[in-house]
């Protein structure tokens, strides 16, 4: 349970960070109780295991051939899966890049993000997602577009909030500072999270920013800041339900440090053991989200890791039959390249497609 | 009929579509109270309430970037940078998202907003105040680009423009916004985006140009036609996509087009209109299609922008040398 007295606890000025569980996944408040039933809590731990399970098979595909660039989500799914149980239907997920399992959540089939990055736009189309933004890459730039669908949300009196993601080294962005500063102007409930794994690509926090924290940045704004064991599926929970209640209570943005480490790769493109150690690996690996919610579940006789294998490869079945799906998708097709631009094709681009089929059906050998 | 400039002609689109639509807002720096640096806005915020029309912080990725987030819900923002040259923080969600947002989520959302932007030269402004950056933005896959020359034509393409289910960068001739004043029928009418028109039309010679342009070319023509010449004036009113069928059907009819633009040389709009009428009238040509534009250099402070204004001596010039090409 997190309400305003907690937030008043945890001052981001001092750099105080909302913990739940510590490494072994022990509860370390004192009368702290969970706001989900035993069952939401074990459903929540699959879940995690389901998210690294995809992550892992994601990263072999790419290895194999089989997929572009993708960007790893390895030891920050406690962030996704609890934002994806707080983030309802109603609700506008706005991503950057790094939240699988709060998409999957949302409606979005693995399929598509599949299908994604194999490069093709279908997969970011997400059909079965309503409310949800595409992936985006020009860092921050997202956080504009959240801040200005929550002023719609506003206007046309939804009750709905909009959460938006972006990691550490967007907080250095001009868009990250525009979108909290309208967003506080604006009282528009838009929950900031940062996700801060501490690197950029391969430039650590401390060559990024010279505050305390993160969650420092969202205070000269007036919007209050939290800063959150992002490890932590507990804390994240906790903090993420509280910020939308009160996005939607006051109408006001919440901003979200959520403290993690990418265990992994920027994205399957670049090689970690360039710039960071394996000590600060290993410090890190003893605080891993998974291991700390099952040790949690462990411990209330709510889990017996005999089953995990199991449940392990009936994922991978599954996963595999989602990436088939992508595999078999229909063939990108000239069409795809023109007809989304503009709801009606202008001249010039019918134009410039002709000349291209024109040419096809000469060279008559297909596309060369 | 009521007689309007192209401020008042503005004011009156945003006006009738605000009161016509609740998903249209009005917003940017300046236009809430003051009702805008140039008054464009003037009376719009006590009309229709300060919820629909504001003033943002001063941010201009901030304003573009919102709209964006807006116009995915259904709604249709109408934003304006101060400046032509303050468009410059937003290129990032003009080019990277507002362009784009329908194709990469292959239709699911649109971006129908317009992006009101007063531009170009003549008016004795302050660096970053008389800029042309039409360019960047007929570059720019996704947009769609419409310039008004006349307070009528003003009125008609900010209603299509509200009204296209796509992004639309609407720039305004500032040096014109008072100096043209025109009978404007006070109900709805829309100009359709795409399509140029033949203001005059002639025999001996096509000249193409826009905005604030059109003025100086029509001086110009006062004088050819003193000396026995007759020009073809098209208003491109759409700098994108381009009209290709007026184009053609003009150049194929004189044999000679001459392109007008303030905006610099190098890879300019002159330049694209030169490749339209390559392919499409090049054996119809009498002469190699020319055009007289700003320099590719930075818009002189005022002292000096009497070399770099395009006047209606030296489009005179270009007319008689393709005329005895």
């Amino acid at each position: 349970m997190f309400d305003h007295k907690t937030l008043n606890k945890y001052k981001a000025i001092e750099n105080k960070m909302y913990q739940v569980l510590d490494n072994e996944g022990k509860v370390i408040l004192k009368d702290w109780k969970p706001d989900l039933s035993n069952a939401e809590i074990v459903q929540a731990y699959k879940d995690l295991l389901f998210e690294r399970t995809v992550d892992l098979m994601a990263v072999s595909y790419q290895r194999q051939g089989r997929m572009f660039t993708y960007p790893p989500n390895l030891g920050q799914e406690a962030i996704h899966i609890a934002a994806g149980k707080v983030i309802r239907m109603e609700d506008w997920l706005v991503p950057a890049f790094r939240e699988l399992g709060a998409w999957l959540a949302k409606g979005v089939s693995l399929w598509e993000i599949f299908l994604y990055f194999k490069g093709n736009e279908e997969g970011s189309k997400f059909i079965n997602a309503p409310r949800m933004l595409p992936i985006a890459v020009p860092i921050a730039s997202q956080l504009l577009h959240a801040t200005g669908i929550a002023y719609a949300m506003k206007y046309n009196k939804e009750n709905s909030a909009v959460f938006g993601f972006v990691g550490d080294g967007g907080t250095s962005e001009g868009d990250f500072h525009e979108a909290l500063n309208f967003a506080a102007v604006w009282n528009a409930p838009v929950v900031f999270v940062i996700q801060n794994n501490q690197f950029a690509i391969s430039v650590p926090l401390k060559m990024q920013t010279k505050s305390i924290n993160l969650a420092v940045k969202g205070l000269a704004y007036d919007v209050p800041s939290v800063l959150v064991d992002g490890n932590d599926f507990f804390a994240m929970h906790d903090v993420l339900s509280y910020a939308r209640k009160q996005a939607l209570e006051s109408g006001t943005p919440f901003l979200i440090e959520a403290r993690t480490y990418r265990q992994g790769a920027h994205t399957t493109s670049d090689d970690p053991t360039r710039y960071r150690s394996k000590e600060e690996e290993e410090e890190w690996a003893l605080k891993d989200p998974v291991q700390r919610l099952k040790g949690y579940l462990v411990r209330q006789g709510l889990w017996n890791p005999g089953q995990e294998d199991e449940l392990i490869a009936g994922f991978k079945k599954a996963i595999d039959a989602e990436f088939e799906k992508a595999e078999n998708f229909r063939e990108y097709e000239l069409d795809s390249v023109f007809d989304y631009m503009y709801h009606d094709l202008p001249d010039e681009l019918k134009k410039q497609k002709n000349e291209y089929q024109n040419y096809l059906k000469l060279a008559k050998g297909g596309v060369k | 009929m009521k007689v309007m400039n192209l401020v008042q002609a503005i004011n009156d689109a945003l006006d009738l579509k605000l009161r016509e639509d609740r998903g249209v807002l009005v917003y940017g720096e300046d236009v809430g109270v003051e009702g805008g640096v140039f008054r464009v806005t003037e009376g719009l915020q006590v009309k229709h309430g300060a919820e629909r029309v504001f003033d943002s912080p001063l941010a201009e990725s901030g304003i573009v970037g919102t709209a964006l987030g807006m116009a995915i819900t259904g709604m249709k923002p109408v934003v304006e940078m101060q400046f032509d040259g303050f468009v410059y923080p937003a290129m990032n969600q003009i080019l990277s998202h507002v362009g784009r947002f329908r194709n990469r989520t292959r239709g699911k959302y649109s971006v129908p907003m317009v992006i009101r932007i007063p531009y170009g030269g003549g008016i004795n402004a302050l660096e970053h105040h008389s800029e042309s950056p039409e360019a960047y933005f007929g570059h720019t896959p996704g947009l769609k680009v419409v310039i008004p020359s006349t307070p009528y034509d003003a009125k008609g393409l900010l209603i299509a423009a509200i009204e296209d289910p796509d992004p639309v960068i609407y720039l305004e001739p500032k040096r014109i916004y008072r100096a043209i004043k025109q009978e404007v029928p006070e109900e709805k009418f829309t100009i359709p985006i795409g399509k140029a028109k033949i203001l005059s039309p002639g025999e001996h010679i096509t000249v193409i140009a826009y905005g604030a342009m059109i003025r100086e070319v029509q001086r110009a023509m006062v004088m050819a036609r003193e000396k026995g010449i007759q020009v073809e004036l098209i208003d491109l009113r759409t700098i994108w996509p381009i009209d290709r069928d007026t184009i053609r059907q003009s150049v194929q009819k004189t044999g000679r087009a001459l392109i007008v633009t303030e905006a610099p040389k190098s890879y300019g709009p002159a330049a694209e209109l030169i490749s339209c009428i390559n392919e499409e009238a090049f054996l119809s040509l009498e002469a190699p299609p020319t055009r007289l534009t700003g320099f590719d250099t930075v818009i002189p402070l005022p002292l000096g922008e009497k070399y770099y204004v395009i006047t209606p001596d030296r489009i005179l010039a270009e007319i008689e040398k393709l005329v005895n090409y």
